[in-house]
């Protein structure tokens, strides 16, 4: 008897349902990367050779030259602000470090699109500032002007990852090399940098990815890049170029993927804990905690005082069409709460399996849900354009195609907090389950499901959180009549009427930092 | 506990010339190493107290103690790791550290440091990880000491592998050989051997002795396994709270202990309360010689005193009820010998190592004797120093 049950455990039941399972995970990963074909498909109908003209007129040369100059720039930018910050917080005897620490992380809370908005707002043409001061300031929307803002809001990347590195470095290798007769720069060329060059270079390239991909700091700014030309391309109905301009962009960040790659992983940091004799600063920690301070002020409390004094003057005598209603805010909660759902569900049967599985074929499925991260969302939004338009114009501007784009762009941050938590799952306890005569579905249902519904739910707070700051893919999809609080921040800033944007853009900076505490929460649990 | 430094400074003084016409060869070595005085704290905390000490040149030194007495602050100090709040610190003849500023960064001191994790670069490999000190050097020289220390500890075919392909005896060679590269003056190991297996770790420390004897260096080491600091050191310096308790060699400091403290750290201690009558102590155990008791004065006279006996001076036999004096409460195995716990009649609990053939059973009635020839150790029954 028993040894019949035993079998039953490992032989048939249990390879119908995880058959059942590897097709739905993969149902669900070709799902999500469908809108790649449709847009593949829009360009190549283009005739080859316009086409070809198309790519290699000046206007792409500029734009290709923009976008790299501007990730170029950025990427740069962030890792001479962020590393000296990683080191400055870990390794001197700099006052109140952790104070510092949280303040050079927090701008990562503010959406990049927000502080450009905030930044046009104040230093633009029709600005807060300039009519405060009349003429006389320089116009901030620029290249250098965007490349300066993505960077203060993109730098914690760099600075976190080197941080982490830094952290996890055994001290006593910087110890190990003064005994051995070098100075401090000297230890830091040799020892320190060789140790955390890795983490600089994943957290820059977390930059560029974010950088090449940013449709609303450049739209904002009046850069004409990759992302802001497809967008203003559809707007103008060059359709095709915007195809073909999606294309060289999904290029550009498959390159950056590869890079990333290949620099990536291997690095494990080695033993940590032993802390290392502290740079002692002397009187130089008054102009390091002035320049910490000033960033703070500059990323963090400008942008808020702008809106804040917005919002607190009021909207008296505006255009009542832009006034603040909070249906706006119910549309938002509404699609970003669905959208958590279906990616939820989505999530689960895709990261149970990738957890439990080592089939290449798991792994693969995994790793096609990931196509969002790596997918600009203007790329999403075009697509699923295209494939409304084209194919299936009940769903074109509805709500369903909405959350669509959303699941296929934030599906990834929820797969990964469900993998992780099927990890943390001791492999005896659905084994004891089964022992114990409940069926597969039942022990999922009662002990699996309970103890990894904190993770999914964490990471399904996190698709909620990040939808509602999502601006490409709302912007071409948003279903007629329904506003949403970025939308009203789009069109505000298209009719330079600022102040109407200013108490969205406040709900949407509350709802950033929220997002930053799960993560944060989510990482401590994993610590632990 | 407070010690007398002045006094312990006098015998650590004497100790060294003993040291000397028992270990070394030359008469006159200089001072290499001279801490004065020296305190670090850590916020309200005072990991080092004034502690004074000098080392030799070509000796092997360990400081002993519990964790967190101060031993490894010490050496990152002399290290020039971290900073004194008071007291000076010379080496070589050079002021490296005092209260009034004077500080050299550990890369001016001469000093080669054995961290306790190894603290290999990882991303370099054996030979470069060896070479990183040799900065100053032409590459042929650079290569020709590399290949010298390679030799020295043994690992001269694995000058291409990196330290994650490395077995912990290995590593710990790499890291020995690549402190001693530039020569330095004094050679620092903290806790060299704790990262170790059991049985590497003897291996290991015969070989440490071995190479650091070889290459001539002064050695100083820290330890809080006191058969290692007996075993490898020309001298034991034993700490306790951030304070020097006694300094001198290995059998001074387990044979004479200035303090409890320094005689219940060094191994088994137990203390046999005798009374001092003219030519004798009498003990529960029998009269022991007056002429037995290390240094017993005679203001002592006619006091009660303790008697430090460890445990290979008892031997505990089976007794009738009639001449019992006690009854075995504890028994521990340890494969050659077997630990017995005694408690005696009149109160007392000692310590009685046999040999593994003899057997006691717990409860068994036993009588106790004194099994030694050698001198004692002793303190007063109400304080420690005598």
């Amino acid at each position: 008897m028993v040894s019949t049950r035993l079998e039953n455990l490992v032989s048939a039941d249990g390879n119908d349902s995880s058959a059942a399972l590897v097709v739905l995970s993969g149902l669900i990963a070709v799902t999500v990367v469908s809108p790649l074909v449709w847009i593949v498909l829009r360009a190549l109908q283009v005739d080859p050779a316009r086409a070809a003209t198309l790519m290699f007129s000046i206007r792409t040369a500029e734009i290709l030259g923009t976008s790299l100059g501007l990730m170029a720039g950025v990427t740069v930018l962030s890792v001479l602000i962020g590393v000296p910050l990683a080191i400055l917080t870990t390794r001197t005897d700099l006052p109140y470090r952790r104070l510092w620490t949280i303040v050079a992380a927090l701008p990562l809370v503010i959406p990049s699109y927000i502080g450009a908005f905030a930044f046009v707002s104040a230093f633009g043409p029709h600005g807060e500032l300039s009519s405060v001061f009349g003429l006389g300031l320089p116009d901030v929307r620029t290249l250098p002007g965007a490349i300066l803002v993505i960077t203060l809001y993109t730098y914690p990347y760099v600075f976190l990852t080197t941080r982490a590195a830094l952290l996890s470095m055994d001290a006593s290798l910087v110890d190990a090399a003064r005994t051995l007769n070098a100075d401090r720069l000297e230890a830091f060329r040799r020892v320190t940098l060789p140790q955390i060059r890795p983490a600089i270079a994943a957290g820059s390239l977390l930059v560029a990815l974010y950088a090449i991909s940013d449709f609303g700091t450049p739209a904002f700014m009046q850069v004409t890049v990759f992302t802001s030309a497809i967008y203003w391309e559809f707007g103008a109905f060059n359709v095709e170029y915007a195809a073909l301009l999606s294309l060289q962009l999904l290029a550009v960040t498959a390159v950056v993927l590869l890079v990333e790659a290949k620099v990536g992983r291997d690095e494990d940091a080695s033993g940590g804990g032993a802390s290392g004799a502290r740079i002692r600063l002397g009187a130089w920690r008054w102009p390091a905690m002035g320049g910490v301070a000033t960033l703070g002020i500059v990323t963090l409390v400008v942008p808020v005082a702008i809106f804040g004094m917005w919002v607190l003057r009021g909207t008296g005598g505006g255009v009542s069409s832009y006034a603040f209603e909070w249906g706006y805010a119910i549309n938002s909660v509404y699609l970003a709460a669905l959208a958590a759902l279906v990616a939820s569900v989505l999530a689960l049967p895709v990261g149970y399996l990738s957890a439990r599985s080592d089939s290449r074929l798991a792994r693969l499925f995994e790793r096609g849900t990931y196509v969002g991260f790596a997918v600009p969302g203007i790329v999403i939004g075009l697509a699923l354009v295209f494939f409304g338009a084209n194919y299936a114009s009940w769903v074109y501007r509805t709500v369903p195609l909405l959350v669509f784009a959303y699941v296929v762009r934030f599906l990834p941050q929820v797969v990964g907090t469900t993998r992780t938590s099927v990890l943390q799952v001791d492999e005896k306890l659905p084994e004891a389950a089964r022992t114990l005569n409940a069926s597969q579905i039942e022990t999922f249902r009662r002990v699996t499901l309970p103890l990894i519904a904190p993770g999914v739910v964490a990471g399904g707070v996190l698709v909620f959180l990040t939808t509602m700051k999502e601006l490409p893919a709302t912007l071409m999809l948003q279903p007629i009549g329904t506003e949403t609080l970025v939308t009203l921040i789009w069109s505000a800033h298209g009719t330079a009427h600022y102040r109407y944007a200013a108490l969205p853009a406040l709900i949407l900076v509350v709802i950033s930092g929220l997002s930053m505490l799960v993560l944060l929460r989510q990482e401590d649990n994993n610590v632990s | 506990m407070s010690v007398n430094n002045e006094r312990t400074q006098r015998y650590g003084s004497t100790t060294d010339q003993r040291a000397k016409s028992k270990r070394s060869p030359a008469a006159d070595e200089a001072t290499i190493l001279e801490v004065d005085g020296v305190t670090r704290r850590f916020g309200a905390e005072t990991a080092v107290s004034k502690l004074s000490l000098s080392v030799r040149d070509g000796e092997f030194l360990t400081f002993l103690g519990p964790s967190g007495c101060g031993k490894t602050t010490t050496l990152r100090l002399i290290a020039g790791l971290e900073r004194p709040d008071e007291g000076r610190i010379d080496l070589d003849g050079d002021r490296v550290a005092d209260a009034d500023g004077t500080f050299a960064p550990p890369e001016n001191r001469d000093v080669g440091v054995v961290f306790q994790d190894f603290a290999l670069f990882p991303h370099m490999t054996v030979g470069e990880n060896i070479a990183f000190g040799l900065q100053e050097r032409d590459d042929e020289r650079t290569d020709d000491r590399v290949t010298e220390l390679l030799d020295l500890v043994g690992l001269a075919d694995k000058r291409e592998a990196y330290p994650e392909n490395l077995s912990g005896g290995q590593q710990q060679r790499v890291a020995l050989a690549r402190s001693l590269a530039p020569e330095p003056d004094v050679l620092l190991l903290d806790e060299p051997f704790s990262n170790l297996d059991v049985d590497l770790r003897v291996e290991m420390r015969e070989e440490v002795r071995r190479i650091v004897k070889e290459a001539g260096v002064t050695t100083v080491s820290v330890t809080h396994d006191q058969e290692e600091a007996l075993s490898i050191s020309d001298r034991v310096a034993v700490m306790s709270d951030g304070q020097l308790q006694q300094v001198g060699t290995p059998e001074e400091v387990f044979q004479r202990p200035k303090s409890r403290f320094v005689a219940e750290f060094l191994g088994h201690a137990s203390f046999l309360p005798g009374h001092i009558e003219e030519d004798v102590v009498k003990t529960t155990l029998g009269p022991i010689g007056r002429d037995r008791i290390h240094g017993l004065t005679v203001e002592y006279d006619w006091t009660t005193i303790d008697v430090l006996v460890r445990p290979d001076d008892l031997l505990a036999r089976p007794a009738g009820e009639r001449e019992a004096d006690g009854r075995v409460i504890y028994r521990r195995y340890l494969g050659p010998t077997v630990l017995y716990r005694v408690e005696l009649d009149s109160g007392e609990v000692l310590e009685c190592m046999h040999n593994h053939s003899d057997r006691l059973e717990l409860n068994e009635a036993v009588t106790v004797e004194l099994a030694a020839n050698h001198g004692f150790a002793w303190f007063p029954t109400d304080g420690e120093v005598f």
